[in-house]
């Protein structure tokens, strides 16, 4: 069973944007649209956007400006891509990196 | 003749504005799908917040930049969403900027470029900083400037620097939870640094002014503090700091914001083989230049924070005089008087940046003494007790400290980011660990691509 976790992000302002559905790994979710691949993940219950491959635990993404490339997720279609950087478009199908 | 400027933001626009003055044509060039650069990034359609909810007192000065950009861009060969990611100057032929958009790489020959590449944050690792929920404090902002989120219900704040109170407040201001601000630097070491100046006395007031908003709302507001270390298993659960007088505290917080101020963006003016050198009261390497931008490589310029930090104002100034230093070298009639007033100004702003940087002095201390424990390279995971042990086993050798040294026996510089992140600590914990001087170290070197570039993608031949 997925347990309860904490949104990371909160939205504040600017919100009144209509949703959009996308699946993360294989879960539906809604975000809004406008929002990056981050915001739609860690505003919803996505909790994290990848494993450390050195076993060091989560990562969430640092600079949220495409410099640390610590976000990277992988889009269905598109392989690698980072989630600050990259808009959510309706269907997509995300998974953790 | 052709003209490339790589960044859109307060450098390239005002660089462009007085290229296309002149008569000429640039290709321009940025990674970010509107422009804008870093201060006056724009959010994505849909948003509606006013510039003045967005950038605040700088509201006037984002429209009038965004004014400007928008109808620049069907005047010149617009190229957003397009990321350099190698740059060979020309000297006797042109030069050659390689670039991918969409997963297509092209080429674009120049007999001239303007380098408008900006800043990004200065971080300093802290136990607990790979945690979900910590983000660089330019990154708070951005959350809240493109994306209307906060990082968390109960943000702290740790640093030092003009952005520290300026995010803390356009927090408050958004109505977001906000745990404590975090400053690194005595009060008395910016009182002292900045009253006798105009602007600085400016800056103070702004300051004490956000400083005074954040306390009016009963937020926590601590001056020269040290953040230890931050706590949580899956997320940020606490910060444990200490005060000023050295007492241990704790506090609550889900989300943190970490950052002491800015450093440029100088991959691409390395790759052109533009000299760098330490910047002592920055504490920052920065890529050599005259007042009004010409680098040693002929036909390269650079303008903006990513020749140097200096704000987003003198980024505007610096992009008019680095497109007026490019018309007089081509043998163009460039606007003199304009070139006069922009050298008078740009010059009174070098004494109130010195006294900034003495205001906000980068912590190497902090840095150098972090934790063996602590994760310095968050692309590699390299703790910093691997590298202090690899480099003084390196240094029994005989060897001469050299962070490229480290980087190649320990990985730290070697991930994704190319040591954009880590790079500034790395160099500090080196420096200390073998009791040497920062400078001696050096500083990592940017490679190509600048950044990871999508893949699969065809690499074309003759590309090194
Ligand atoms: C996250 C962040 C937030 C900030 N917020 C503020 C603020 O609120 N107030 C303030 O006074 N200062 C702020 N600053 C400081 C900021 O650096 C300056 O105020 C100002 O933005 C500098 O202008 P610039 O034109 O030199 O560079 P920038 O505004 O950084 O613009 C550089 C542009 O170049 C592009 N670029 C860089 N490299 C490449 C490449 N290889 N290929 C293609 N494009 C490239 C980038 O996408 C970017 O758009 C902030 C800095 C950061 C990093
Ligand atoms: S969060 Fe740093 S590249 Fe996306």
């Amino acid at each position: 069973m997925r347990q309860e976790v904490a949104l990371r992000l909160v939205r504040l302002v600017d919100q009144d944007r209509p949703e959009i559905s996308f699946t993360f790994e294989d879960r539906a979710m809604t975000a809004r649209q406008g929002d990056t691949l981050l915001t739609a993940i860690l505003a919803g219950d996505g909790a994290f956007l990848r494993e450390s491959e050195f076993g060091d635990g989560h990562r969430a993404g640092f600079c949220l400006m495409g410099a640390c490339q610590d976000c990277r997720v992988v889009l269905e279609g598109s392989g690698r891509v980072r989630a600050c950087t990259t808009l959510l478009q309706p269907g997509m199908r995300v998974r953790r990196a | 003749m052709r003209v490339a400027v790589v960044g859109a933001g307060p450098a390239g626009v005002r660089a462009v504005e007085q290229l296309v003055r002149a008569g000429l044509r640039p290709v321009w060039i940025d990674e970010a799908p509107d422009g804008g650069g870093r201060i006056y990034q724009r959010p994505p359609a849909g948003f509606h917040r006013t510039p003045k909810a967005l950038y605040g007192w700088e509201g006037g000065r984002a429209a009038a930049l965004h004014a400007t950009l928008d109808a620049l861009k069907p005047q010149v060969d617009w190229r957003p969403e397009t990321l350099v990611w190698n740059i060979q100057p020309g000297l006797l032929d042109p030069g050659r900027l390689d670039t991918v958009r969409d997963g297509a790489v092209e080429q674009l020959g120049f007999d001239a470029a303007i380098l408008c590449t900006g800043a990004m944050d200065r971080v300093i690792p802290i136990p607990g900083w790979t945690l979900p929920g910590v983000t660089a404090m330019g990154a708070a902002q951005i959350a809240l400037k493109t994306q209307g989120c906060a990082i968390g219900r109960r943000v702290a704040f740790v640093g030092s620097g003009p952005l520290l109170w300026l995010v803390a407040y356009q927090y408050m201001k958004s109505g977001a939870g906000i745990a404590a601000v975090i400053d690194t630097t005595p009060w008395r070491t910016k009182l002292h640094a900045l009253a006798g100046l105009r602007d600085g006395a400016a800056t103070l007031a702004k300051g004490a002014w956000y400083v005074a908003r954040l306390r009016a709302a009963g937020i926590l507001v601590r001056e020269g503090a040290t953040p230890i270390a931050i706590e949580g298993e899956d997320g940020v659960t606490g910060l444990r700091w200490r005060d000023a007088s050295g007492v241990e505290q704790r506090l609550d917080c889900d989300a943190l914001a970490l950052g002491w101020g800015v450093r440029p963006e100088t991959q691409l003016a390395d790759l052109a083989g533009v000299p760098m050198r330490f910047d002592a009261p920055s504490h920052l390497w920065v890529p050599q230049r005259d007042a009004a931008g010409r680098s040693a490589v002929p036909g390269l310029y650079l303008a903006g924070d990513g020749a140097g930090i200096g704000g987003a104002d003198v980024a505007e100034m610096a992009g008019a005089r680095a497109a007026l230093a490019l018309q007089e070298d081509a043998g163009m009639k460039a606007d003199v008087e304009l070139a006069t007033r922009l050298d008078r100004r740009l010059h009174a702003q070098a004494r109130f940046r010195a006294a900034l940087d003495r205001a906000f002095p980068f912590p190497a201390r902090l840095a150098a003494t972090m934790p063996d424990a602590t994760i310095l390279c968050r692309c590699e995971a390299v703790r910093a007790g691997e590298l202090r042990q690899a480099a003084r086993a390196d240094a029994a050798t005989g060897a001469a400290p050299e962070v490229n040294r480290a980087k190649a026996f320990t990985r730290i510089g070697m991930g994704r980011c190319q040591g954009r992140i880590c790079g500034a600590a790395a160099s500090a914990v080196l420096a200390d660990a073998l009791g040497c001087d920062v400078t001696e170290v050096g500083r990592l070197r940017g490679q190509a691509p600048v950044k990871p570039l999508p893949m699969p993608m065809p690499i074309p031949a003759g590309t090194p």
